[in-house]
């Protein structure tokens, strides 16, 4: 018995629901599987025994001929993403058990978590319940076993994953229904929940990595759910191939704690951290390497470009994948790491200032964006600042606190998004027009079309921008004042940043943050007036046509909407007496207490009064953001994209996302590209190499041998001076060297 | 199963059979078509078909028997398993060793289990000459063999060559339209490679008479008895990296494999990325390494090979993304492949050789599998550049999900076989060569960008030409051979302590021989 499973057995959890835990990962990869071979089966059509007797050989041409059609028939769908563009939307022949196996797999899985959950409340839990499945990579010292860790904070990720994802589920029933791919998207989406729960549900570092790439694998492949549109398929392998940038990242943390401590599980880690000198350059090199993939799986600076380019995948993907679950991966991380993070200062001041830098730039090109799923990816990339904030300044509760409540209103927003772009798609679609159905220019007064989307989406506008009592309030506020806090006296403030104290670094990091909150009130504000208010600039023909989505997709929107309301309760703080306070603090208190307490040391309280007072300054900061926009936009000048003027100067450097994709191409890829062909390929390997050595020394040999068959020329006088010559010369070489 | 191979005997005959099975198959084949020749010299088109049935079922028998290995052989054991020593050339002190370890014989079950789906990948679109390619697939298959059983130098070298000339022809013969210029350079490279090996083997014979003074070619006596000067061992390890680095091939000896995998028929190129790149590979593993520790971890030498390895890591992903011809980027993706195979081989610790060894295996399985693919693809299509395809997925949805899954093994996404691989040998390295692990890491960036562009390129995108949207999807023939090595990708990927519980007595054996000596250059404990 090895001692992890003797752990096992004598843990609080042994033989209750918890044992259940690899249910969890069971149910999603099954609907992966089930859905996965419905879509297969129903889409291929197997080849002639001889490949290339060519294409005409056997087979039946009429299915194969309307195939055809069906094929450039998709190709052809426009620029927004609702794909019900064929005259008789045809669904799926399997849609009701693919509606069933998709949906239900997840919502199983929601309610195992459940019961783990409520086993979980009902046991005194000090460690991790940890179980081992099997042996994954035993080399020598590495023992890297495939392993399952439910503790305070996995639960959390996994009911957050489960829940809002069978909303999601739902919800892309309705939103999915007349796609051709529609057994295909819910294999996806299912095995992403899978990868994401084997993320946050994995013992050690390298199964977390598992499911760390394996979200990035579903993400590829929802992002380029359209594939036959070059945009779509650009943007998969974007989102792809940047997030490997920060998977080596994570990879040479892995590399770099092996080396130093022997282990890669965190109970492991967590206590042989000590051999690690606290702030020496290991820890640090360590934390940083880490959040390099924090960087690029949560999108921030420099590694944020895939995300807003990941809107081209279906909206509720959006919705779960680039806003609610897998886009936290690295606030998670952070969190999951903290007792390294926590001896290793400068990287914790490191993530917080850039989550700050990210939160307000991400911001400022959310206030000038004309595609609704854009101001939200924006938004998305500056709210996960405020994430990196909360865990970079040892704030890990209030970090996870909002990246709860933001999976709330931000799912509610993406998926509300959702179904206004379904609305004005089906309004195009019942015109024949093709416009731009995500254009918030094509939009306005859709208040009047939608009521329901349009308070439920108020609701969520009203929680991410801070207003009280909405949950997106209390996390921020939290993360705020915590930073705030720690800037007036703690471990962290007296540590150091490239020799700037840690104190300027954190009131630095609460000025950008209450910056951006600003920002967030008024693009947030602007999205709300330019989508729902003023008059309609759809289209006269259209407008008959805008309703409601069906209660299908917008029953989950509500359940959402509740969530975004009251999910501040959460975590109450003691100056607002209105229920249970900090339950989320003293739930979370055994994973990371020790990681905060070293980094805010023994620190005093605020005074009342300051603590009143931030919160004021909070509230007010909102209030002016969403006054300034309603005083200041009009959306009743708004014209159609086709009309409206460029926009100049800053605006314009905003729209265009400050340059930053142009630079990248400029500085990065196309050198890459071109070095490669013409320097190494065409030069190195072409030129030197092959060109050089290789026909070089051939050419060498012949020429070798054309001057040895000059020799014979077959002249016997050539042959006799050449005997001469012969001779004399060894005649002379064996009398100097006798 | 051990107690019933056990009494079969099955260790004192499986190496010779598996040696020599091959080569009788080629001669019944010889014969068949010599019989079956009409008065006009040419074979009627009905023979010719039953030789590939003839082919693929010696082949099927060879794979079946190969597999009790996996339970016969004990890979803990110190000595040699299944071993075969008979006289063989007694005047040169030559004899005929045979024996394997893990290492071996993993290799042994990948080239006879990719033999059977090599011959199915070219089923039908080998048309010309079946006799003669049969036959050469045949005795290709006893030299790769041969070089992984053999513990007799001269015997090793006879194998090693006998691989050459099957290869070079089937190239020669049956490839595409520059396969003279490939074959050619192919020959050449390896042949430059070996000659200097053949010297080096030949002085170590010398070097280690025995009692009567005669030469001795035996592996094992080699390792006990040689006596070098450190200078002499710097030479002769010289010698046989010359060879090793061409067959695997390291930066820059690599020019010939993008020309031979382009020019050579499919099952040429699967069986040269499979199973004839790992002959460099174990090369180092078994001769150039155990054979001159001091040699192999001068301080000189090491960085040299480690920088080369790491040139090819990131030289080979690079030149790979810019390929306008598929099978070109496979073939620098090699070069990039086995650059972590020899990083790990050099960083010399417990998880990088482990992880080598597995980069090895795992290459061949997906490597192959990509190579099948692309056949599958050329005999649809006739083009093996990537600007001729584009959003095929919609119209082979099965070809693009095999595929992805291969494509995504190759990238060494963690679920798959490229992951373990990767993963062990950067972890290892790590420890003792952290810059160069480091710069090595960044390939994973690369390979996810030269095949994801590709992927987008064929499989992506709109389906614009009209050529295209007439292709027919896989038919059960090229489902079933892609289906085991797909298995292999999943299984190797989730569960491959089985594997590397097979090779972790070598592997830590190699370290402690090579490590744990000291820097004279003179082997004298006995494995």
């Amino acid at each position: 018995m090895t001692p992890s499973t003797l752990q096992a057995a004598s843990h609080p959890l042994a033989g209750t629901a918890a044992e259940l835990v690899w249910l969890l990962l069971l149910l999603p990869l099954l609907g992966f599987v089930v859905n996965g071979l419905i879509s297969l089966l129903t889409a291929a059509r197997l080849g002639p025994a001889d490949p290339s007797a060519g294409p005409d050989a056997g087979g039946n041409d009429a299915g194969h001929a309307a195939s055809r059609g069906h094929a450039t028939h998709d190709t052809a769908h426009d620029s927004a993403d609702v794909a019900h563009d064929s005259g008789n939307p045809v669904r799926h022949r399997h849609a009701a058990l693919v509606s069933l196996i998709g949906p239900g797999a997840v919502v199983l899985s929601f309610a195992v978590a459940v019961a783990i959950f409520a086993a979980m409340r009902g046991a005194d839990l000090q460690s991790p319940f940890v179980k081992t499945l099997f042996s994954w990579l035993p080399v020598g010292e590495l023992h890297v076993d495939a392993a399952l860790q439910l503790d305070q904070l996995s639960i959390i990720m996994v009911l957050v994953i489960t829940g809002v994802g069978a909303l999601i589920h739902v919800f892309s029933v309705g939103y999915m229904q007349d796609d051709p791919g529609y057994p295909r998207y819910f294999a996806y989406l299912n095995l992403f929940v899978f990868f994401m729960l084997l993320l946050v549900l994995g013992a050690n570092y390298p199964v977390m990595f598992v499911g760390w790439e394996g979200v990035g694998l579903c993400s590829y492949l929802l992002i380029g759910f359209w594939f036959s549109d070059e945009a779509n398929a650009n943007a998969g392998k974007k989102a792809f191939i940047v997030n490997r940038i920060g998977d080596f990242g994570f990879l040479s943390a892995m590399f770099l704690l092996f080396a130093n401590l022997g282990v890669l599980d965190f109970t492991g880690v967590a206590s042989s951290a000590g051999q690690l000198t606290a702030g020496g350059p290991v820890v640090t090199a360590i934390c940083l390497f880490f959040f390099l993939g924090c960087a690029g799986k949560s999108a921030q600076i420099p590694l944020y470009i895939w995300l807003p380019d990941a809107m081209a995948g279906p909206t509720p993907v959006s919705a779960l994948i680039h806003a609610a679950t897998m886009v936290t991966a690295g606030v998670y991380l952070v969190a999951r790491t903290a007792t390294l993070f926590s001896l290793a200062p400068a990287a914790s001041l490191t993530v917080a200032l850039v989550g700050a830098v990210t939160a307000i730039f991400a911001a400022t090109i959310g206030l000038k964006q004309w595609d609704i799923k854009k101001v939200l990816a924006y938004s998305t990339v500056s709210q996960l600042g405020y994430m990196f904030i909360g865990v970079g300044s040892g704030a890990y509760v209030a970090g996870v606190f909002h990246l709860v409540t933001h999976a709330f209103f931000k799912a509610l927003l993406f998926l509300g998004a959702g179904s206004v772009i379904y609305a004005m798609h089906a309004a195009y679609h019942r015109t024949h027009r093709h416009d731009d159905a995500q254009d918030m220019r094509n939009m306005g007064g859709l208040r009047k079309y939608m009521p329901v989307t349009w308070v439920l989406m108020w609701i969520a506008t009203l929680a991410i921008a801070g207003i009280p009592p909405f949950a997106g309030f209390f996390s921020k506020d939290e993360i705020l004042s915590t930073v705030f806090t720690r800037s007036q006296g703690s471990p962290l403030a007296d540590a150091t940043w490239l020799g700037v104290p840690g104190r300027t670094v954190l009131l630095l990091v609460y000025g950008l943050g209450l910056a951006a909150a600003l920002l967030t009130a008024i693009y947030m504000t602007r999205m709300m007036l330019y989508t729902f208010h003023g008059p309609n600039r759809t289209g006269a023909a259209e407008q008959p046509h805008l309703r409601e989505a069906p209660w299908l997709m917008t029953g989950p929107l509500v359940v959402l909407a509740g969530l975004a309301m009251f999910g501040g309760w959460l975590n109450l703080p003691e100056l607002l007496p209105l229920g249970p306070q900090g339950v989320l603090d003293r739930w979370l208190e055994p994973v990371v207490g020790a990681a905060t307490t070293r980094l805010a040391g023994s620190e005093a309280h605020l005074a009342t009064a300051t603590e009143q007072l931030l919160i004021g300054v909070a509230v007010a900061i909102a209030v002016v953001g969403i006054a300034f926009a309603v005083l200041r936009l009009k959306p009743a000048v708004l014209v159609s994209p086709g009309q409206s003027p460029a926009s100049t100067g800053v605006g314009k450097v905003l729209e265009h996302k400050y340059y930053v994709d142009e630079g990248y191409d400029i500085a990065i890829v196309q050198p890459t590209i071109s070095g490669s062909r013409n320097v190494l390929w065409k030069g190195v390997d072409v030129g030197i190499i092959d060109g050089l050595f290789v026909n070089g020394g051939a050419f060498l040999a012949r020429a070798m041998g054309w001057l040895g068959s000059q020799l014979q020329s077959g002249q016997v006088g050539t042959y006799a001076w050449i005997l001469l010559i012969g001779v004399l010369a060894l005649l002379g070489a064996f009398t100097r060297f006798p | 199963m051990q107690a019933f191979l056990a009494s079969l005997h099955f260790n004192s005959w499986i190496l010779p059979t598996l040696l020599l099975l091959p080569v009788a198959g080629a001669a019944i084949i010889a014969a068949h078509g010599w019989l079956a020749r009409g008065p006009d010299g040419a074979i009627a088109e009905p023979a010719s078909a039953r030789v590939r049935s003839l082919a693929l079922g010696v082949f099927v028998v060879e794979a079946v028997l190969s597999l009790g290995l996996w339970w016969s052989v004990d890979p803990n054991a110190a000595a040699w398993q299944a071993p075969v020593d008979v006289p063989w050339i007694p005047i040169w002190g030559a004899r005929i060793i045979l024996g394997v370890d893990g290492i071996a014989m993993l290799l042994i079950l990948l080239t006879t289990l990719i033999m059977p789906l090599a011959v199915l990948g070219g089923w039908t679109s080998i048309r010309e000459k079946q006799h003669s390619y049969y036959a050469l697939l045949m005795m290709l298959t006893t030299g790769m063999l041969g070089v992984f059983m053999s513990l007799d130098l001269l015997l090793f070298f006879a194998m090693w060559e006998l691989m050459l000339v099957p290869m070079y022809l089937i190239i020669g013969v049956w490839g595409g339209q520059r396969r003279l210029y490939a074959s050619l350079k192919f020959f050449l490279y390896t042949m430059l490679g070996s000659m200097v090996m053949f010297v080096a083997i030949v002085y170590l014979a010398l070097q280690s008479p025995d009692a009567l003074g005669r030469p001795v070619f035996g592996y094992d006596w080699i390792l006990a008895h040689a006596v070098l000067s450190p200078t002499a061992a710097l030479w002769l390890f010289g010698a046989f990296f010359l060879a090793f680095a061409v067959k695997v091939p390291m930066w820059p000896f690599h020019t010939w494999l993008p020309d031979a995998h382009v020019e050579a028929p499919t099952a040429g190129s699967v069986i040269l990325a499979a199973i004839m790149l790992k002959m460099g590979t174990f090369g180092f593993l078994r001769f150039a390494l155990p054979l001159f520790p001091g040699a192999a971890t001068n301080e000189t030498v090491r960085s040299v090979v480690l920088t080369l390895a790491v040139i090819g890591i990131v030289y080979g992903a690079l030149v790979a993304m810019v390929q306008p011809d598929f099978k070109k980027l496979v073939a620098y993706s090699s070069v990039s492949h086995l650059g972590f195979v020899m990083l790990g081989i050099f960083a010399l610790n417990v998880q990088s050789v482990q992880g080598a060894l597995m980069v090895n295996l795992t290459h061949g399985v997906s490597t192959g599998a990509l190579f099948l693919l692309v056949g599958m693809m050329y005999e649809r299509r006739h083009s093996r550049l990537i600007a001729d395809y584009g959003g095929i997925a919609k119209v082979m949805p099965v070809f693009a999900v095999a595929l992805s899954i291969v494509a995504f093994s190759s990238i060494g996404v963690p679920g798959t076989n490229g992951f373990i691989g990767e993963f062990l040998v950067l972890v290892g390295s790590f420890r003792s060569q952290p810059v160069y692990a480091l710069i090595a890491a960044t390939g994973v960036v690369f390979a996810a960008a030269y095949l994801l562009w590709a992927l987008q390129r064929m499989i992506y995108n709109p389906l614009s030409k009209p050529e295209n949207q007439q292709l027919r999807d896989l038919n059960w023939r090229e489902i079933g051979l892609l289906a085991p090595l797909i298995f292999a990708i999943f299984w190797m990927g989730v569960y491959p302590k089985p594997i590397l519980d097979k090779t972790a007595a070598a592997a830590s054996r190699l370290v402690e021989r090579v490590e744990g000596l000291p820097a004279t250059g003179t082997a004298s404990t006995s494995k």
